[in-house]
């Protein structure tokens, strides 16, 4: 079987700075894997990487037996199959909820209007939007604006979910409801790659944990054994003072 | 609100007094003021001004479509497009630069004096043709401060769904760039209407071309004063809509909940 996701050797530096040094991880079809770590330890780069926002140094990435990295592939095709939720958001602020979800699937994949229309509804209700659907998004809360940015990215029906610690920009009442929707996903069987601050959910909701430190993946494991028998001094750590401030 | 109202009736009627009780106030009157002159020039100067409306909005067609290819052929990015931007800049830099009045001289006195043959004469052409080179060149550097104000990852965010560049550009970065700019696009426009009573130099009968004839006809300044009041009438309701436009906008930036950017940490 193909796996979803191959990473291998990735290096991407910003100027002197060597963001990720040599990344290898496999993500098999259905799986969760969350990223965790320090903030700069790489976990944003390598997502941004995968959905080719940023061009990587060296190394391949595979997606479904697709070598997206080569110089031949066409990049939007490419982003076609692997959504991403930002932490900010990033709604488009011009347009209602409905044509935030739509354009995608009318532009690029060509669906006539109404039947992007119907699939949108559909999605939007599936995770409670539907009353939003005509809204603006400054109009809706932290926690149903990434709602809305996670039915956007599903709308495109991507084999490959990235998502950028999407609850750090959050009120700590409004984190719950998107974590709800990514459990839900995850139940769906929707191949993930999650970075995430969120150690309990991430303990709850991932198949394995990368542990990353300085631009590699120091170490991985299932949750139990990552949160409870880390192997690297670095990995016990990060999770103490994760524990210290109360997040685990 | 009484104070504001005393204040303004002492400041203004002082003003009206020292204009009336000066010495040369009756000549000024009778060669400014002159109610026969303005009745009879009056039709004719506003009759004109359908000229100066006919170039500001053919013109406006014009700039507002040709500032912003050039203020998206500025942003192209890659080597391979160097020369465009190169080109563009160019160009922007250099209609920036040169007078008005010079570049409307130099077309419509230039162009028609090569005699090739078929080419235009009417100096109308002309005059749309230079206020077109010269205020595009404004107008797509406005065009572009509103292109770089629309935050990248929106552009990240429209390409991560797999929208080309241009499709990027088209759906998401330039609906919010342009309607940003719309005050500021409305104050060049304002300046394009004024400065039509510019292309008078190469010969076509506008406004003020018009005023300078009745002048000369009845060896009186009044035709002047009309031409002043006929802009005034046209150019502050604009000006004040822009204010209203800009004052809305600013209202909405400080309510707005949308996070703008993402924290600079957390982007690597």
């Amino acid at each position: 079987m193909t796996a979803a996701l191959e990473i291998e050797g990735v290096w991407k530096s910003f100027g002197s700075l060597d963001v990720l040094r040599g990344i290898d991880l496999t993500l098999a079809e259905h799986e969760v894997v969350c990223l965790i770590g320090a903030s700069g330890s790489g976990k944003s780069t390598l997502l941004r990487c995968i959905n080719l926002l940023e061009p990587i140094d060296a190394g391949r990435i595979t997606v479904e037996g697709t070598a997206i990295t080569d110089d031949r592939v066409d990049i939007n095709r490419v982003r076609r199959g692997i959504g991403i939720v930002f932490q900010a958001f990033n709604l488009f602020p011009h347009m209602t909820v409905l044509d935030n979800v739509t354009l995608g699937p009318r532009k690029v994949l060509g669906r006539p209007s109404a039947q992007a229309r119907t699939d949108a509804l559909a999605l939007l209700a599936r995770f409670g939007l539907e009353e939003k659907a005509l809204d603006y998004p400054d109009r809706l809360s932290g926690g149903q604006q990434q709602r809305v940015a996670i039915v956007r990215a599903l709308a495109m029906q991507p084999v490959l979910l990235l998502l950028d610690e999407v609850t750090s920009a959050l009120d700590p009442e409004l984190v719950a409801e998107v974590l709800s929707v990514i459990r839900e996903l995850a139940g769906a069987g929707m191949t993930m790659l999650i970075a995430t601050h969120e150690m309990g959910f991430a303990r709850d909701v991932a198949n394995r944990i990368c542990f990353l430190d300085e631009g590699r993946i120091l170490e991985q494991g299932p949750p139990d054994q990552i949160f409870r028998e880390p192997r690297e001094e670095r990995t016990r750590r990060f999770l103490q003072r994760i524990i210290e401030a109360g997040r685990l | 609100m009484l104070v504001a109202v005393v204040s303004s009736v002492v400041v203004f009627g002082v003003l009206g007094w020292l204009i009336v009780t000066s010495p040369g106030w009756e000549s000024v009157k009778t060669s400014f003021l002159n109610g026969e002159v303005f009745a009879e020039s009056l039709p004719l100067i506003v009759g004109a001004f359908v000229v100066n409306v006919e170039l500001f909005v053919i013109s406006e067609v014009l700039i507002l479509t040709l500032g912003l290819v050039l203020a998206v052929l500025r942003g192209v990015p890659g080597p391979v497009f160097l020369p465009v931007r190169i080109l563009a800049t160019v160009y922007v830099d250099t209609f920036r630069a040169l007078p008005g009045v010079l570049v409307i001289y130099i077309l419509g006195f230039g162009i028609p004096g090569l005699g090739i043959a078929g080419i235009p004469v009417d100096p109308f052409i002309y005059a749309v043709l230079a206020l077109t080179l010269i205020y595009s060149a404004y107008v797509s550097e406005v065009y572009r401060a509103g292109i770089d104000s629309v935050h990248p990852s929106q552009e990240a965010a429209a390409r991560s769904l797999g929208l080309s560049r241009f499709q990027a550009l088209r759906h998401v970065v330039l609906p919010q760039a342009v309607r940003r700019v719309i005050p500021p696009l409305l104050n060049d426009f304002i300046g394009l209407q004024k400065d039509t009573v510019l292309v008078s130099y190469i010969g076509v009968v506008e406004i003020f071309r018009q005023s300078q004839i009745r002048q000369a006809a009845t060896f009186n300044f009044t035709p002047y004063v009309v031409t002043a009041l006929v802009f005034l009438v046209v150019t502050i309701p604009l000006a004040r809509l822009t204010d209203v436009l800009l004052a809305r906008q600013g209202a909405r930036r400080t309510t707005s909940r949308v996070p703008s950017a993402m924290p600079a940490a957390d982007s690597l």
